[in-house]
């Protein structure tokens, strides 16, 4: 079997991104310093930013890098800023878990048996709208990208759906934790009487 | 078979990264941990789902433009391109994950306010310590534990 350059090139690319991507996943299971947990994360999000290229998904590439290997990193640190930094050992059982994830995955892989192969050209997936979008992208939105013009036009209303998703879900975060400052300055406010008066009552004895 | 195992190969490294995902949800009791595990078999999932998109060959679905930006037309049938819509798709669910995530750790830092712990198995025993408190308190009453 004869193998050209780039293909060559390819596949080993592929590899070396996926052996980090489970170097990195494994290291998130061992470490308890949450500090570094959070870390490899962000580097998680940043190799699979680097996998989505390979995949020919710049677009996604980009959106992952910002927003998985950024905002998600900025997020999680602030959230351990204002918990705790380690986490404690667990007592638990480990083998139950193992034996859900090993059952799981051998259900899962049962399932990429029917898949096309990767990479097919006539895989069911490239049967339908998307070979259709490409075609009529040029004529109907005249944008260079079509993701761009698909996911501005063609499927505009999930994108609506998406800015509702975010929306409700930000006025969750807020209704969490708002008044977080405030509640803590009224328990300060409350030790700080208790402490007057039980002064007080010294005092007076 | 070997052609299969190659074509294949991709999908069972996407489903190990998923489980690693999934162990952490299951087996870690810190909440910040778990929401950590979430997002790498968030990621892991739009990894197998880009994956469908790729055509042997193909590139990026972005159409070549002249210096001045008009989409150059000739030559365009020549060019495989992969298949835009998956890429749509998972741009969505990306930013909906954050959103996610973003909830999930309100969560956390509001459950930290209230019990003082981010830890499973110190809040389990925080619930059942009410619980017990709550039965005795108001059991007899209801006519359950006294």
């Amino acid at each position: 079997m004869e193998i050209s350059f780039p293909v060559f090139i390819e596949t080993s690319i592929n590899i070396i991104l996926f052996a980090m991507l489970v170097a990195t996943a494994f290291a998130i299971t061992r470490i308890d310093r949450l500090f570094a947990v959070v870390m490899l994360s962000g580097v998680f999000s940043m190799l699979s930013a680097l996998l989505f290229v390979t995949l020919d998904a710049v677009d996604v590439a980009i959106t992952e890098a910002a927003v998985g290997a950024g905002v998600s990193t900025v997020l999680m640190l602030s959230t351990i800023a204002l918990t705790e930094r380690s986490e404690q050992k667990s007592h638990r059982p480990e083998l139950i878990p193992l034996l859900v994830c090993f059952v799981t995955g051998a259900a899962l892989i049962y399932g990429t048996l029917d898949f096309p192969n990767f990479g097919d050209p006539s895989a069911p997936a490239h049967a339908h709208v998307g070979g259709d979008y490409l075609v009529r992208s040029i004529k109907e939105i005249d944008v260079p990208n079509v993701v761009t013009s698909i996911l501005a036009s063609y499927r505009g209303f999930d994108t609506l759906g998406e800015v509702a998703v975010v929306f409700t879900a930000g006025i969750g975060v807020l209704m969490l934790i708002s008044g977080l400052g405030r509640r803590r300055s009224d328990e300060d406010a409350a030790l700080v009487e208790e402490t007057i008066e039980n002064q007080g009552i010294e005092e007076d004895a | 078979m070997l052609d299969f195992i190659a074509g294949h190969a991709n999908y069972w490294l996407f489903i190990v990264l998923m489980m690693t995902g999934l162990y952490i949800v299951v087996a870690k009791g810190n909440l910040v941990k778990k929401i950590v595990g979430l997002n790498i078999f968030q990621t892991a999932v739009f990894m197998l789902y880009i994956s469908s998109a790729k055509v042997a060959g193909g590139t990026a679905p972005i159409f070549p433009t002249d210096s001045k930006g008009y989409i150059k037309t000739d030559g365009i049938d020549q060019i495989i391109y992969s298949n835009p819509l998956p890429h749509v798709l998972i741009l969505t669910a990306i930013v909906v994950g954050v959103a996610t995530t973003a909830l999930g750790l309100a969560l956390t830092v509001r459950i930290r306010e209230e019990f003082g712990t981010i830890e499973e198995e110190n809040l389990v025993e925080i619930e059942q310590s009410l619980t017990r408190a709550d039965n005795k308190a108001h059991g007899e009453a209801m006519g359950g534990m006294a």
